[in-house]
């Protein structure tokens, strides 16, 4: 088989190793957190992003460290395909002090700022303001950096997707909101909780461009990104782009997602996998072979595993660390100084 | 000969002085300059600010610098937050306190905690000024003190003015600060006078001050009451009581050794808030000095707040919710038991 040089759909054949090898991580990482938590080894609340690659992988291919993105609870995805390493991020998972916030942020608020991820959030609906106030200072400082917001569909019905997408509008600001509507907030269908057909739609709210997208079809996101992307850094202003996707396990681990539907989870998961999908693409298209792909799969595993263990093998953090980090300095003056 | 000015113009010469110094410092916030994109508004007639207090600013920095907001307290509030976290050193304007509500979560949860949360990798240097304070008839949802509340949330700095001296090298230093500082402003003091030198100084946050010294009690005041304390004590040298006011200027951090020195030597304290009684930093500065100076005190720690209801409209009953000098007389007669301390 002939490996074409050419781009397709302006997927370079190196940019398209570099998003199936995302792709990969995200999947193996999420498929392992999801064992490591059913043994009991994970403390604490996890969301996994496993079935959603498309959207964070599509949109990231786009960015560099200079730009920022803005998380959900759903983060590590968003981590992954913005360059985290994958050792700090399972050691951040097992609240380890070599964690990539030394074991103070946990799955719900991973971070890496110097990668341009500003945050996994607690919040739903936290990330409008806080996209809108990194593409201000790429405004301000012309830094000619973007700013991406990724929130769920349960997000778009928060006050602060009004608040945050109309100030990142009338200031112009490099921003780009990417919904990720996997149907459900926590347990309640889209459909029931949202007054409109598409998110997307009510970008013409804020005369804003507004598209929808086949969320689970890398290429079709990263197409809609380049566009929104490209608007953004020639200072056009936000874009609100919908990607219509599926989570492949539930709202958090021990959920037992009776209100997913088999059908729907079975097409999902087996027909439509946004991997399997791109690999066959890949292969079709002559921009990757099976080998390579095959290669990149065993590696990712095993980059994986390692992970694992240096989580593992990490120390915990220890209460001298516990009230560190709360402020850049505190201080007062000593008794008898005044 | 000292310069007068007022604690409104304190104010305003603080953020022009720190947007000389910093090309990073921005304004934001409801009619910060106002009428943003009125074709016909020269800057000159713009507001400054619902009281004028940043009146003047756009002239010198434009409105790529004084961003005037939407009504969006959580959109504005907490992209002020990421501004901070990536580079810039914003000011953003919460009109009045009593509005939190509608950004708490951008404040709370995202400005405070993400340094903590990010393990120490992020900084938010961050000021929020903001305007509190009973007695001037705007009612339960303009008029609060609701300072105690941000004292409550780690991660952010609390700062409560009582002069126009110290309004400029407290707003000075919380905006140089690296972290997320909250910055109070009585709506009452805007047009009191006080000396202010010209040019450029700070106050160091966490830093108290001894207001008037004294020898028989003292008597913490919180932003206006400082000068509600000052007043009694002026009364209570008639009776030969020399009272200690002193103004802690933040209350997070607090300086807990100034209030702690000052009961050593007077043994009585009395803290005068006008924030609501309860969870208050009235209670926690009692809380504090009963744990830490339990053995310096010969009386029960008092407490002179407003009562546990919201700030009424009617003048007649405003005036009976605030502290005054003379409920501080009572506290203190019943305190060195002489009746004729209240007559004063």
């Amino acid at each position: 088989m002939k490996i074409s040089e050419e781009m397709v759909q302006g997927i370079t054949s190196e940019k398209a190793k570099w998003m199936y090898q995302k792709m990969c991580e995200i999947r193996m990482f999420e498929d392992r957190v999801h064992e490591l938590f059913g043994q009991g080894l994970l403390p604490g609340f996890i969301h996994l992003y496993a079935g959603e690659e498309a959207v964070a992988v599509g949109v990231c291919a786009h960015l560099d460290d200079k730009d920022s993105i803005t998380s959900t609870h759903r983060g590590h995805g968003h981590c992954i395909a913005k360059g985290c390493e994958l050792d700090g991020m399972m050691a951040e998972l097992y609240g380890k002090a070599t964690g990539l916030c030394n074991g103070k942020g946990g799955s719900m608020h991973i971070a890496d700022v110097e990668k341009g991820m500003l945050g996994a959030n607690g919040i739903v609906g936290g990330g409008f303001p806080l996209a809108t106030g990194a593409g201000l200072t790429a405004k301000l400082k012309k830094t000619g950096a973007v700013a991406v917001c990724f929130f769920g569909d349960g997000a778009g019905n928060h006050g602060t997707f009004h608040e945050g997408i109309n100030l990142a509008a009338i200031w112009n600001l490099p921003v780009v909101f990417v919904a990720e509507n996997n149907g459900y907030a926590e347990a309640t269908p889209f459909e029931y909780a949202s007054s409109c057909t598409n998110i997307a739609d009510r970008a013409e709210a804020y005369n804003i461009p507004g598209e929808v997208v086949d969320g689970k079809d890398v290429t079709a996101v990263f197409d809609a990104a380049q566009r929104a992307v490209e608007r953004a850094r020639k200072g056009e202003g936000p874009s609100l782009i919908e990607c219509k996707t599926y989570r492949n396990y539930g709202h958090f681990e021990g959920d037992a997602q009776k209100y997913k539907t088999s059908e729907d989870k079975k097409s999902h998961v087996e027909e439509l996998d946004a991997l399997k999908t791109f690999r066959d693409y890949l292969i079709r298209q002559e921009l990757v072979t099976e080998v390579d792909l095959d290669e990149m799969e065993r590696s990712v595993k095993e980059a994986v595993e390692k992970s694992v263990k240096f989580a593992e093998e990490s120390p915990l953090p220890t209460a001298a660390d516990l009230t560190k980090d709360v402020y850049v300095s505190y201080e007062t003056p000593e008794r008898g100084e005044q | 000969m000292t310069r007068m000015i007022t604690f409104s113009q304190a104010i305003n010469e603080a953020l022009q002085l720190a947007m000389r110094k910093d090309e990073n410092v921005i304004l934001m916030g409801e009619d910060v300059a106002g009428g943003a994109e009125v074709d016909h508004l020269q800057d000159e007639e713009a507001w400054g600010g619902v009281m004028g207090v940043t009146a003047g600013l756009v002239q010198e920095f434009g409105r790529d610098r004084i961003l005037d907001t939407p009504i969006s307290e959580a959109g504005y509030i907490g992209a002020a937050v990421t501004t901070a976290a990536t580079g810039m050193r914003p000011v953003a304007e919460l009109m009045f306190n009593d509005f939190i509500g509608s950004c708490l979560d951008e404040v709370m949860n995202q400005g405070a905690k993400l340094r903590y949360m990010f393990g120490g990798k992020a900084k938010v240097p961050l000021t929020i000024r903001t305007m509190h304070g009973a007695g001037f008839r705007a009612a339960a949802q303009h008029s609060q003190s609701l300072y105690g509340m941000f004292t409550a949330i780690p991660g952010i700095k609390v700062v409560v003015p009582s002069t126009p001296y110290d309004a400029k090298g407290l707003l000075l230093a919380a905006i140089e600060d690296d972290d997320p500082v909250v910055f109070f402003e009585d709506k009452t003091l805007y047009n009191v006078k006080g000396e202010v030198p010209e040019g450029y100084y700070t106050i160091p946050l966490g830093q108290g001050e001894i207001k008037r010294p004294g020898s028989d009690l003292t008597i913490v005041g919180i932003g206006k009451q400082v000068q509600t304390a000052l007043t009694a004590a002026e009364q209570l040298v008639k009776k030969g009581i020399e009272a200690e006011v002193v103004d802690p200027r933040s209350l997070s951090p607090l300086d807990e050794s100034i209030i702690l020195d000052s009961i050593m030597k007077t043994n009585r304290l009395i803290i005068v808030d006008e924030a609501n009684p309860r969870c208050s930093i009235a209670t926690d500065i009692s809380a504090m000095a009963a744990d830490k100076g339990f053995d310096y005190l010969d009386a029960p720690i008092k407490m002179i707040t407003a009562p546990h209801c919201p700030v009424p409209f009617s003048p007649a009953l405003e005036d009976i919710y605030l502290p005054t000098p003379d409920k501080i007389l009572k506290v203190v007669s019943e305190m060195i038991e002489d009746d004729s301390i209240v007559k004063l």
